[in-house]
């Protein structure tokens, strides 16, 4: 599983918070792998695991409510939930960088740009002043901000949307990270804004040969830029492929359900699916298959049985044993 | 010059319109411009600033400019601009200015020379004290805010206790019972640091897991000190520990500091408890940033505004404390002038010459008073909720 071309592997995570008495298994044994200069989408709706799954690799989650109950985070063979915290620190921004979602809010708003920016590189880097400056000025031009040095002298509130989610790329590119975690960096862009954000992503990734983690709940995003995708469902994976077969031939109800809720040329005029039912309460998950309350597909095993994934060759698996071969996938 | 086969000149860029650029500084001011009490307040300020410094240069030295102690008894209770006999005193105990600008006291003294002298008292007791409160205040606030969460566990409240009272054993001379003590807490400090290990609890014996339950959180314990501080009767707080302390100018701004922090405390914690969940906060932490650079570098400029005003405010508190105290007698030592002490020697002579008592009196209340409208001035302008909209 773990060959070279391997730069991060999760292996069973499992992430619960607990409150009082009630535990929610928000991430319940996900396991993914990101090679070396891939983009991997985590797709889900609201509420089933991505971010915290995404936390949990740079090592964030809040730990008196939030505890890794298990698994193996592996980064370049490393280990990342048996690091310390002043190692965790190395690593952060430094080799895995995250863009957030709200750039409105993720920029300090009484530091100048060029503070954040230097300051994302001297965390990690001791570079002198007049470098830090140069450096900042060619990450700026980088993520194709005009005038950069005048830009520079600019608090966050004086830049728009879209600028600002520049800025925070730039700051996750400064240390040149061989991977980069984009938590839904296009929701709060209007969507000419998103596609010149994802357009730059993409150009970044292949300029600097860095592997993207891309989280998002919009499939017209996946179908741009994933290599390969992997749907959430209720902080576990329902189906992992590659972006042909996930939006060719879904293989698993939910995922399905989600392509065809998406509004097309076709389906104009008609009212849109939508699946019914909402997500299941994370500290009250369904026994069983956590789809099946609202599968259209539901036979009674479903309610019993925990699925495991079914495997369309080539990669392609899903964790819907019902619609394997006709009906009989349990056995 | 580029100058392409059109003629036209290939250097030159449109520039986009832009809002006037300004600084933080140079929008705060100008907002700040149209309050003009708070423009007042900040003039007396500046004032009184100069006037401190000056009067510091001016009365002290080994020959001062204006001599505060210097004694003329034959001169005195003389009312303010009133000249000077020049034929009893002898050359050097003539006034610099001629007359005496602000009369002379009961033993006649300079009153104009004695209220510079204090002036330099009034601003250092205000500035020292209220950056001791603040730097304590920051602290108390910025852990109790950020690290709130956090658990203290019976073990360090029982290792604290032994480490004070080993500590003051050592200082009451019972040297040897202290020392065990404290080698008694070192040596938990270093057992506890060689069974430390990450995976937690396991090498614990079960009847020494008491020691290791959680017992308050950090929160609830700097909170809880504050509370109980804030029970206090301040000011009769300082008189009682100055009345055990010897009297000097320096134990009077740390006790006013050590017992004014509270104010400041709660407000840095309320602001960092609303930081802490933004999410430049989170930002700068998958930057990799350390605790300490995320709490005195990204929150605590975000936090500063309030804090910024209740220290001004706080320093005319200062102020007044202090002259009470040296009212009372309990403050600085009598041959150096303080405001205070001017006017508690005045009151004996409130009906022949009450200047003695006005003079100090009065720059009490103009420089507490200018403080105040400055700070408020100050609070309009960063509290963007409380601005009058005309």
């Amino acid at each position: 599983m773990a060959n070279n071309n391997t730069l991060i592997s999760v292996q069973d995570l499992k992430v619960y918070f607990r409150t009082g008495h009630e535990c929610a298994r928000a991430v319940d044994g996900i396991s993914f792998e990101v090679r070396k200069e891939e983009t991997v989408c985590l797709v889900g709706e609201s509420g089933c695991g991505k971010t915290v799954s995404a936390l949990s690799i740079l090592g964030l989650i809040p730990t008196p409510p939030g505890e890794i109950a298990g698994g193996r985070i592996l980064f370049q063979g490393k280990n990342l939930l048996e690091l310390d915290e002043e190692d965790m620190q190395k690593i952060r921004g430094n080799r895995i960088a995250m863009v957030f979602q709200e750039p409105l809010t993720s920029l300090n708003p009484v530091f100048t740009i060029e503070d954040q920016i230097g300051e994302a590189i001297s965390i990690h880097k001791n570079v002198g002043a007049k470098e830090l400056r140069d450096r900042c000025i060619k990450l700026l031009k980088d993520v194709g901000i005009p005038s950069p040095v005048q830009r520079l002298k600019d608090y966050p509130h004086q830049l728009s949307g879209g600028q600002r989610q520049r800025v925070m790329i730039a700051m996750a590119l400064a240390c040149d990270p061989d991977l980069i975690i984009a938590d839904e960096p296009t929701t709060a862009l209007d969507v000419t804004v998103q596609a010149q954000i994802l357009r730059l992503l993409k150009s970044i990734q292949k300029i600097r040969s860095m592997s993207v983690l891309y989280i998002t709940h919009d499939l017209g995003v996946v179908a741009n830029i994933a290599d390969r995708v992997y749907v959430m469902y209720s902080g576990i994976f329902t189906e992992q492929g590659n972006t042909a077969q996930i939006f060719h031939d879904a293989r698993h109800p939910y995922t399905q359900g989600l392509l065809a809720s998406l509004p097309s040329r076709s389906k104009r005029g008609k009212r849109l699916y939508s699946i019914p039912g909402t997500v299941p309460n994370p500290a009250y998950k369904p026994a069983g298959c956590p789809f099946h309350p609202r599968c259209p597909h539901a036979i009674l095993t479903c309610a019993k049985e925990y699925p495991e994934m079914c495997d369309y060759g080539q990669g392609h698996l899903a964790r819907c044993p019902v619609l394997l071969e006709g009906g009989d996938g349990y056995k | 010059m580029n100058i392409d086969e059109k003629g036209f000149n290939q250097d030159f860029q449109f520039e986009a319109p832009m809002a006037p650029k300004r600084t933080r500084l140079q929008e705060f001011w100008l907002l700040f411009r149209q309050n003009r009490l708070a423009i007042l307040g900040l003039f007396i300020f500046i004032l009184f600033f100069c006037c401190a410094i000056m009067g510091l240069f001016i009365t002290s030295g080994p020959d001062p400019l204006f001599d505060p102690a210097m004694i003329r008894l034959q001169e005195k209770l003389r009312p303010p601009l009133a000249k000077p006999n020049l034929d009893s005193l002898r050359r050097e105990e003539i006034p610099c200015l001629g007359f005496y600008l602000m009369g002379t006291d009961d033993l006649g003294r300079d009153v104009f020379a004695r209220m510079l002298q204090g002036a330099w008292v009034s601003l250092t007791v205000g500035f020292v004290a209220v950056g001791i409160s603040v730097l304590i205040g920051i602290f108390m606030g910025g852990v109790a805010g950020y690290f709130g969460q956090h658990h203290i566990r019976v073990d360090h409240i029982l290792m604290t206790i032994l480490l004070i009272s080993g500590a003051g054993l050592v200082m009451a001379h019972s040297i040897r019972f202290g020392a065990v003590l404290l080698c008694l807490t070192l040596a938990y400090i270093f057992y506890s640091f060689f069974t430390q290990n990450r995976s937690g609890e396991k090498s614990v014996p079960s009847w020494a897991k008491v020691f290791r339950k959680s017992a308050v959180s950090v929160d609830t314990l700097i909170m809880r000190i504050v509370d109980i501080m804030l029970c206090f009767p301040s000011f009769f707080l300082i008189l009682t520990v100055v009345a055990l302390l010897p009297a000097s100018i320096y134990n009077i701004m740390i006790v006013i500091g050590l017992t004014s922090w509270m104010g400041t405390t709660r407000f840095v914690r309320a602001e960092f408890l609303s930081l802490r969940e933004q999410d430049f906060v989170a930002a700068v932490k998958t930057l990799g940033a350390s605790n300490f650079r995320i709490i005195f570098r990204h929150m605590m400029p975000n936090a500063i505004a309030p804090v910024l005003v209740s220290a001004t405010i706080g320093i005319a508190t200062a102020i007044l404390t202090e002259a009470g105290l040296s009212f009372l007698g309990f403050g600085v030592p009598p041959p150096h002038a303080t405001w205070g002490n001017i006017l508690s020697d005045g009151k004996n002579f409130i009906f022949d010459a009450p200047w003695l008592t006005f003079i100090p009196g009065i720059a009490i209340l103009i420089v507490v008073l200018s403080f105040n409208l400055f700070g408020e001035g100050l609070r309009d302008v960063l509290n963007p909720k409380l601005r009058e909209r005309h």
